[in-house]
């Protein structure tokens, strides 16, 4: 129970609904106790002693205690339901600020598959169980006690004879949940990998139509597919073999009442009405055991369900904002950006950057050049404190960031990451995404400034276009144009690209750099690249390997090193032809065309 | 004044989740009739057994309050005053249990079979589905994101599985078991029976008009979730921007309303769900009402016994299930309704690129490559090429260079033939490709994707994925050849290192590195290479360009150039514009022409000196 006790915080406000909902239940189960018993005072005391008087009463309390019980079994579901969902309505805002509040290194390892089944199924099951499944185990103690106290009131030899088979009933029970339920584990996982072969399929589906492999993914797919028929069909196979056992078991009940009530009746040691009220009370005893392996299985299920959400809840948040934060106000920062010293590693693995130094004051603008682990991705996400440092600091204006809250610390940092990311939502709302306020004119602003308002123009809805996972597709460039934008329209002090025109043409990227260098005029830019051409106007070029910086300067100076700058150069510019750059008069792209034209 | 309105509510809606495909259809009996077409084969073996077993169930379950009513008339307490029969009781107490003992098998069987047949038929089902989509063509792809496609052949087959394993069956069972009620009821007593039976209309009645607003409540419910959901998903995917940006505020607020939407709307649901089996007790009490009351009567008037009494208070009890279960039925009926409209709306689309019944295999190739006056149009009336003629020869290599949009890939995509053109042939020897079996074009002709494709597996398997056959030597060697070796043995298991969920676990250059293994091992004539635009480090870089030597030598090839540096040594450049070959020539040709191309490699460099 402790996992409940943890969760006492969710439910515990609602404990009036949980009374109710409990009680009402008791009190339907305790008003289906009177109908057998009203049949049995129709049968002994009305019809055999001939009592007709009494027929419209016993008829009507019939009609009176049937639409009493009806209405208790509604308040019990109402106020469990109520109690359900309010429950699951406080999880998963508490779930979802967590989410919002955990920091990169929680993310780096945490999968949103994962992540998705917490918040709906594990989710579900403790809606589940708090609304019903609690109150249904109490209420099945409550049905065994009265069902067998009545029982046993009427005869209690003939309730021990009618029960003989019944500890066997709960035995076959439990074992069916115990069989049933790893079946239908393994009919998920089934299900998932068949659901992966399709969805790489049909995501792959160009390679696998250029070498001509449908027969070969027909195969793979059979594979998968029979997989999962003969998982569903070990699991039916258990139900059909347990079922009906547990269906004999109950009728088994029947029989020995049959034989051992009848013989009494019979013998005038039993009254016919107790008799047949007998074959409605065992369902009494029946129906929990028979149920008990469901219950018992529900139960854990949904403990487990609560452990992971309370795990989830309970992660621990790596960034956190100081007690007693130094202030910052935002439109007095000049964005002086500096690490000194700074070593930092991801868990687990080799530094990712080594005694960083670093110093841009405003106005500067810090070219970061490197392979692919380098760490020149990593420098971003260490200055907006996405993860914490193990040696060193970093100041914005002199101000060590881990003593500016968050929202301080982040608010005039604008950055543009690897991965473009999209909401479902309009370009509109995605540029103004880190400013909800700006206005129409800005956006299209930001968007010719980012080279983006051309292309946005051409769709058929313009800026309401609707983006994302599920919206319009948008190429790898474009997406890029919008991010661009979305950062520039913060109006940031510290503009920060990471890698961020990478499928973007050379020409347009050229332009876009044009365009922020104005806006970025006094303020600070970092450009993390691998063209030269990205990067060769920073005031500062760094070039990384390994978390080291191997090489610093001016794109002048560091060409007449001798190192890996010189060599990505000469890579990207092998053919460069003998007379070149002098050419200030070269035609552009477009103006070529034209004068073929 | 309108435009003005949705725009800005879409400004107010911060995120946009449109909501999914209907959840239910009306009733069609064409698509039913369709849909048991797939019952047919196994309608003869399996079917008739199950309706055997089905029936025989239902029978004995329906014996058996009859046989305890016949307990006590003749047995316990005889209606005519003389003492029970204790020899009477044991052997209807032997009879009970036998019937109970035919129960068990028939049911055991029922539910074996039932799964049996439902199962075969769902994986029938996919299985047509899955190959019928396989053979769709690209126009088929461009129109629909994966993640609909994928949920036809999951959520929606799955969601026939009930309709076959169970909902048949137990539809026959039910009727089964409604008509022998009636009939039984009428047996023991027209009058009563009758009597008691005039609530059953009202329970249809009532239970269905419940059970429409419970619908509707739960597909409200259902589609709310769905675009909680949606947001979920996103905004854990987004969280990095969500948080250098600073909205973990808004996006919280945002998410409580949807949240509270949700949970009016399961309050709404629930209740009127949890209000179903309540309604149908109250209005079972008058059946009740009229068993006591008038039943009493025929006791009294000796017009029936206290045993038939009984049964009848045992039949009644189980008149509900029946009922309940057949409108529950009914709600399962409509949502496979959707779900078949949607899976055969996919089996009837035709694929555009079509094999024609008398295709040849395509036999082996030099690979001279000829585009006849080629006209091609993505969307009607919206040339994306206009009449291309090229001529390659067997190992000539063209590079293709264009701005977006101007014509590249179309190219490719036509000599692939994962589109046909509209006017005008491509010819590879002289052989219009229409003419031969797809296969044997597509296993001659190599493409080289942009956005490799890593399949989840080991590095060894995706690599043979080139050539299915290909042994673990010649899958080395080929890696070898494409200097993807090293890394490759870099990585835990070497070969035998999984990789999963689109390989994202390696970099783009060792991704493409990999696809040229992959082509080096189908050793196609006619390779097709799609340039990466993404950035790869300088290191990769070499790798790559000593590699692509190694892959296109002595055949011919088609590049698809982002950066001009690698095409420099092409035989013929091609400079496409708008769908129309603007230039062509070697590199030198070209410069000397002073064209686009010569253009375009002098304002690389005029950035690098700007």
């Amino acid at each position: 129970m402790d996992v409940f006790k943890q969760l006492k915080d969710f439910y515990w406000p609602e404990r009036k609904l949980l009374a109710a909902s409990i009680v009402a239940l008791a009190v339907a189960t305790a008003l289906g106790l009177v109908y057998p018993n009203l049949l049995r005072v129709l049968i002994d005391d009305v019809l055999i002693a001939e009592q007709y008087q009494w027929v419209p009463t016993i008829a009507l309390t019939v009609v009176g205690v049937i639409i009493l019980k009806a209405s208790m079994q509604f308040v019990h579901g109402f106020f469990g339901g109520r109690l359900g969902n309010r429950v699951a309505y406080r999880l998963r805002n508490a779930c979802y600020e967590k989410l919002q509040r955990l920091s990169f290194p929680y993310y780096d390892t945490a999968k949103t598959g994962d992540l998705m089944s917490r918040l709906t199924a594990d989710l579900e099951a403790i809606r589940q169980f708090i609304g019903f499944g609690f109150a249904q185990i109490l209420n099945m103690l409550m049905m065994v006690v009265f069902g067998a106290a009545m029982m046993v009131s009427i005869h209690w030899q003939l309730t021990l004879m009618t029960f003989v088979t019944i500890p066997l009933l709960a035995f076959t029970a439990l074992r069916f949940e115990k069989r049933i339920h790893p079946a239908f584990q393994e009919m998920r996982l089934a299900m998932s990998h068949l659901t992966t072969a399709v969805q790489e399929n049909i995501t792959g589906v160009r390679t696998v139509k250029s070498f001509a492999r449908e027969p070969h993914e027909v195969d793979k797919f059979l594979v998968r597919s029979e997989e999962y028929k003969a998982n569903q069909l070990r699991a039916s196979r258990i139900w059909g073999n347990y079922f009906p056992v547990m269906e004999l078991l109950a009728s088994l009940c029947i029989v020995m009442l049959l034989v051992a009530g009848g013989s009494l009746v019979i013998r005038g040691s039993l009254q016919l009405g107790e008799l047949v009220a007998f074959f409605s009370l065992i369902w009494y005893i029946v129906q929990p055991m028979w149920q008990l392996g469901f219950h018992i299985n529900n139960y854990t299920q949904s403990k487990a369900s609560g452990e992971r959400v309370l795990e989830l809840l309970h992660q621990y948040e790596h960034v956190r904002n100081p007690e007693h934060p130094a202030r910052l106000e935002p439109d007095q920062v000049r964005g002086h950006v500096q690490f000194r010293d700074v070593t930092f590693h991801y868990p687990d693995k080799p530094p990712a950057l080594r005694d960083f130094n670093l110093d841009a004051p405003p106005g500067k603008v810090i070219g970061l050049l490197g392979g692919t682990g380098s760490g020149k991705s990593t420098v971003v996400q260490l200055l907006m404190r996405a993860y914490n440092i193990q040696k060193g600091s970093i100041t914005l204006d002199g101000r060590d960031i881990r003593e500016l809250e968050l929202t301080e610390l982040r608010s005039p940092i604008a950055t543009v990451f690897q991965e473009t990311f999209l909401f479902s939502a309009s370009i509109r709302d995605n540029i103004a995404y880190g400013s909800p306020d700006v206005s129409d004119e800005a956006i299209i602003e930001a968007c010719k400034l980012a080279k983006a308002h051309d292309f946005i123009m051409e769709l058929p809805l313009g800026y309401d276009t609707v983006v994302g996972e599920r919206g319009l597709g948008l190429s790898g460039g474009q997406k890029q144009r919008i991010a661009i934008a979305r950062a520039l329209i913060k109006n940031p002090r510290v503009l920060f690209l990471d890698d961020a025109t990478s499928a973007v043409d050379m020409e347009t990227e050229h332009e876009i750099q044009a365009g922020f260098k104005t806006l970025m005029q006094g303020r600070t830019t970092f450009i993390v690249a691998h063209r030269i051409s990205s990067l060769k106007h920073a005031d500062e070029i760094l070039v990384l390997e390994q978390g080291v910086v191997v090489q610093r300067g001016t794109h002048e100076e560091l060409l007449a090193q001798r190192g890996l700058y010189r060599e990505t150069y000469n890579t990207q510019y092998a053919d460069r032809p003998a007379d070149s750059p002098a050419a200030e008069a070269a035609p552009t792209y477009d103006q070529g065309r034209r004068a073929v034209q | 004044m309108s435009e003005q309105a949705a725009r800005t509510a879409n400004k107010r809606n911060r995120f946009v989740y449109q909501d999914d495909e209907l959840i239910e259809k009306p009733f069609n009996w064409a698509q039913i009739r369709r849909l048991f077409t797939y019952m047919r084969p196994y309608a003869k073996q399996l079917l008739p057994i199950i309706i055997v077993m089905m029936v025989l169930g239902t029978a004995t379950r329906l014996a058996i309050p009859a046989l305890i009513a016949y307990a006590i008339d003749h047995a316990i307490y005889p209606k005519d005053g003389s003492s029970g029969s204790l020899s009477l009781l044991y052997w209807i107490a032997g009879i009970a249990f036998a019937l109970y003992l035919v129960q068990w098998g028939a049911n055991t069987f029922r539910i074996r079979y039932t799964n049996l047949i439902g199962q075969r038929i769902i994986f029938d089902l996919r299985q047509h589905l899955f190959s019928h989509i396989q053979k769709l063509s690209f126009r088929f792809f461009d129109k629909r994101p994966a993640g609909s496609v994928l949920v036809r052949v999951t959520n929606d087959v799955n969601a026939l599985q009930d309709l076959f394993t169970n909902g048949v069956v137990n539809l026959m069972m039910d009727c089964v078991q409604l008509v022998g009620i009636v009939v039984i009821l009428l047996v023991l007593n027209v009058k009563l029976g009758l009597a008691v039976m005039i609530t059953v209309p009202l329970m249809f009645i009532v239970s269905s008009s419940l059970r429409r607003r419970i619908r509707t409540a739960w597909q409200d419910v259902r589609m709310k979730q769905s675009r909680m959901n949606a947001h979920l998903n996103e905004s854990i995917q987004g969280i990095r921007v969500t948080q250098a940006y600073v909205q973990e505020q808004n996006n919280t607020a945002y998410f409580d309303n949807m949240n509270k939407s949700n949970m009016f709307a399961w309050h709404r649901a629930s209740a009127l769900n949890q209000s179903f089996g309540p309604v149908i007790e109250v209005t079972s009490a008058i059946g009740m009402l009229i068993l006591f009351w008038y039943g009493s009567h025929l006791v009294q008037t000796s017009a029936i016994t206290i045993g038939v009494l009984v049964a009848f208070a045992n039949y009644i009890g189980n008149f509900w299930d029946p009922i309940n279960r057949l409108g529950q039925m009914y709600s399962q009926l409509l949502i496979a309704m959707a779900s078949s409209e949607r899976i055969f709306e996919f089996i009837d689309e035709e694929p555009t690129v079509g094999e024609r019944p008398d295709a040849k295999r395509l036999q082996e190739i030099r690979g001279d490559v000829t585009f006849e006056d080629i006209v091609f149009e993505y969307e009607k009336d919206r040339p994306a090429l206009k009449n291309i003629r090229l001529d390659v020869k067997a190992g000539q290599s063209i590079a293709l260079v264009g701005h977006t949009g101007s014509g590249k890939s179309t190219i490719i995509n036509l000599l692939c033939r994962f589109y046909d053109p509209v006017q005008g042939r491509v010819l590879i020897d002289g052989q219009d490709i229409r003419d031969v079996t797809v296969e044997s074009l597509r296993s001659q002709v190599g493409i080289v994707l942009q956005d490799t494709f890593i399949f989840s597996g080991s590095i060894r398997d995706n690599i043979r994925f080139g050539r299915l056959n290909a042994t673990d030597e010649e899958v080395e060697l080929a890696a070898q050849a494409v200097n993807a070796h090293d890394f490759i043995l870099s990585l835990p298991d070497g070969y035998d290192t999984q990789v999963q969920e689109r390989g994202n676990s390696l970099s783009m250059g060792q991704r493409q590195l990999l696809s040229f293994a992959r082509a080096l091992l189908a050793d196609p004539r006619v390779l097709i290479l799609d340039e990466a635009t993404a950035s790869i480090d300088t290191e990769t870089e070499l790798k790559i360009q000593e590699a692509l030597k190694t892959l296109l030598f002595g055949r011919t090839s088609f590049i698809i150039a982002h950066r001009l540096s690698t095409i420099r040594h092409c035989d013929n450049i091609v400079v496409l514009d708008h769908g129309v070959i603007m230039e062509q020539g070697d590199h030198d040709e070209l410069m000397r022409q002073q064209g686009i191309y010569h253009g375009l490699i002098e304002a690389q460099y005029r950035f690098l000196s700007a």
